[in-house]
């Protein structure tokens, strides 16, 4: 399946990209997304998760055609 | 439920008083059924955790800030009685004096539009995906990690 994976602020500046186009094989949930897309193991204490622009928890399963992003605490206004 | 709305993600300076005045004169015209309109503006500081700011710029996640502000809306709506309700907030380049947000509120009676203005200002503040970064004085910049108390 076909995610696309988006970084925001901090976070897009440690990463080092905006986003990422992954062809994976599923079940995954989100904290697989981030660990297949950044070699990294785990989920920074802070980092907030969307999936489809909606707020989400690490252990949500994605689907084909998904969209996640992660970011760090939100602070606009 | 308010009956009317307006989301605006804005990447220049805006006027909000103009705003709200123009928007109030489109949207509300021959109405006569509102006796409250509440308003917050955020403004930029040029001072932030003792340090001289001299700019910042405001990143958002473009289809996220339109949902979520939706959503939020959708919440204040079902807790009172809004007639019409103009969110503004800006992106881009932003210099100290230049507004950041304007929440305008208009309602039949204060309590609504006094509430429901403090409301969708601070889950703005927590769930609308916009960041700051800031330019201090010495050259240097940094993100900015969290809000303010209120």
């Amino acid at each position: 399946m076909m995610i696309t994976v988006k970084y925001f602020a901090s976070l897009r500046e440690e990463v080092g990209r905006a986003s990422d186009i992954l062809e994976l094989s599923g079940p995954l949930s989100v904290l697989d997304v981030w660990k297949q897309a950044t070699g990294q193991s785990a989920l920074m204490n802070n980092v907030l998760i969307a999936l489809n622009q909606e707020y989400c928890e690490e252990d949500t399963v994605i689907s084909d055609g998904d969209e996640v992003a992660f970011f760090p605490p939100v602070t606009g206004g | 439920m308010a009956s009317l709305r307006k989301i605006e993600i804005i990447d220049s300076v805006f006027d909000p008083w103009k705003l709200q005045q123009d928007y109030q004169a489109t949207s509300m015209c021959g109405r006569s059924d509102y006796g409250a309109t509440a308003s917050f503006i955020g403004t930029m500081r040029d001072i932030n955790e003792g340090d001289d700011v001299i700019s910042m710029v405001l990143e958002h996640y473009p289809k996220m800030t339109e949902k979520q502000l939706n959503q939020i809306l959708d919440v204040a709506c079902e807790r009172w009685l809004l007639l019409n309700v103009l969110i503004v907030h800006r992106v881009g380049k932003i210099l100290p004096e230049e507004p950041i947000v304007l929440i305008s509120v208009w309602s039949k009676h204060r309590a609504d539009a006094f509430d429901a203005c403090r409301f969708l200002m601070e889950e703005l503040k927590h769930r609308a995906p916009f960041w700051k970064q800031e330019a201090l004085s010495n050259g240097t910049s940094r993100w900015v990690e969290k809000n303010t108390k209120g």
